[in-house]
């Protein structure tokens, strides 16, 4: 049902990129994120949709635009890192694959989050200067990063985003 | 030699350290050097500080060059909202190295990636004087020449560890600065200042043996070639209660050195409160004096070191 559906949704966009598989709550946050709002491209949201492996989903199609800011689509990694990102090329789903095989999903940061997350420290430089925030992965595992100013540590429960 | 800033112990390799120690001793045999003369150090404080920055100037002053600063940031832009930025980028005008104290961590790292961009800078290196509860460099390479110094070599010493581990950077970056050597570490702390994971797994990584205590004993000192006391800080506690329980839980007297080794050498960052009762001053073990006397001759080699002056 869910694969009749997407087949639908894709088969709808000529050129462009469909994100799907958004944990709802994070759709609004994530339509912020990549600036959809001020994007003068027909853009279709769906939200809360029925989704057999998520119960509910939210997804974005955006007509005629592949490419995206590199900062923006790790941002909207961290809040969704199983979102998959299909691009359509001529009504067909660009035949890009994650390293498994399967759909790619939004890109999580490789090494560093540059100016992506801001640090929990209040005495750390990054909170008292116009400036970037840079964090360091200590374990993708359990999602831990390390802001390279102050040191500090932050689990992911514990991310705010800039 | 090109210039270099020093921001943190965890940058300063085994041979870095190597060679600040033997220019620091060739500093202690002669410190009055003109190696800096026509040059001018900023030393920018914008926190207080005693010791260190009176061991910064005098170490520039023995080597012939000129100090401008300050050292109360409220007489400074900064009270005007200037930033760090602008602040270090316009000392970048004036001076040849800057020697900074920031109460924000991660300031020293700013200020060195700034003074990095060519198209703003003159190459001018910082010296991290402490930032915040971060790094202190100059304080752990000090501490090491001290070990170095009193024990005749830097490996596989005992280090023994008493007091603020959570909180203490001193003790942290001293870890840090000592796995180069294979030390063995007795860590004595309550349990609310343990030392935390972090540096737990650091020693761990690296292969360090180290044993965790609570009780501060005579036992354990006597097994030691360094006893590294610590004060428990005040301003670092948010629940004046949990102070009030552990500030002076640990003190050592002088009838605890009874049994120890005639190596042993007692070292602390200085200040001191409760820790050191008085009457161990009188005891040739007591070190911690003149390890702050040796932070004139560790900043004159890291000065030199910094602006690439062969020393």
């Amino acid at each position: 049902m869910e694969q009749n559906d997407s087949t639908k949704q894709v088969a709808a966009i000529k050129n462009g990129t469909v994100i799907d598989h958004i944990p709802p709550e994070h759709l609004f946050k994530i339509i912020d994120i990549l600036e959809i709002g001020d994007m003068d491209n027909t853009v279709t949201i769906g939200y809360r949709l029925p989704s057999g492996k998520m119960g509910r989903k939210g997804m974005i199609k955006i007509f005629d635009k592949t490419e995206f800011d590199q900062t923006a689509l790790e941002k909207a990694a961290l809040l969704a890192p199983n979102a998959t990102v299909n691009k359509i090329i001529d009504y067909k789903v660009s035949l890009d694959k994650d390293e498994n095989g399967g759909k790619p999903c939004l890109p999580l940061p490789e090494k560093e989050l540059r100016n992506i997350v801001k640090c929990t420290n209040p005495r750390c430089i990054t909170n008292n200067e116009p400036m970037p925030t840079l964090f360091t992965w200590v374990d993708r595992g359990d999602w831990t990063i390390k802001c390279e100013y102050c040191g500090r540590k932050i689990k992911k429960e514990n991310f705010e985003l800039k | 030699m090109g210039k270099k800033s020093l921001v943190s112990i965890d940058e300063c390799s085994k041979e870095y350290i190597l060679e600040i120690l033997d220019c620091a001793r060739r500093f202690e045999q002669e410190p009055n050097r003109k190696l800096l003369e026509g040059k001018v150090v900023a030393t920018l404080f914008f926190e207080p500080s005693t010791r260190t920055r009176l061991s910064f100037e005098t170490a520039v002053n023995r080597l012939g060059g000129r100090v401008i600063g300050f050292q109360d940031a409220s007489t400074t832009s900064s009270t005007k909202g200037e930033t760090l930025r602008d602040t270090i980028l316009m000392v970048n005008n004036y001076a040849d190295l800057i020697i900074m104290r920031h109460y924000l961590e991660g300031a020293a790292k700013y200020a060195s990636e700034i003074l990095s961009i060519p198209e703003f800078s003159r190459g001018v290196p910082v010296i991290n004087a402490g930032d915040g509860a971060n790094q202190h460099p100059s304080q752990t390479l000090l501490d090491i020449y001290s070990i170095w110094k009193t024990q005749g070599k830097l490996t596989d010493q005992v280090v023994t560890i008493v007091g603020d581990l959570k909180y203490g950077r001193a003790v942290h970056s001293l870890i840090a600065g000592l796995w180069h050597f294979n030390p063995t570490f007795h860590f004595i702390a309550p349990n609310e200042l343990k030392l935390p994971d972090e540096q737990k797994s650091f020693c761990d990584e690296k292969g360090i043996q180290y044993y965790e205590h609570t009780e501060f004993t005579e036992e354990i000192i006597n097994r030691s070639d360094i006893l590294y006391m610590t004060r428990i800080q005040r301003e670092r506690f948010t629940d004046m209660e949990v102070y009030e329980r552990v500030k002076n839980v640990y003190v050592l007297k002088l009838d605890m050195l009874n049994g120890s080794k005639d190596n042993l050498r007692i070292l602390h960052p200085l200040p001191r409160v409760t820790e050191i009762a008085s009457d161990v001053d009188s005891s040739p073990k007591a070190y911690f004096i003149h390890q702050a006397g040796n932070g004139i001759f560790i900043r004159q080699a890291i000065l030199c070191k910094a602006l690439g002056i062969n020393a």
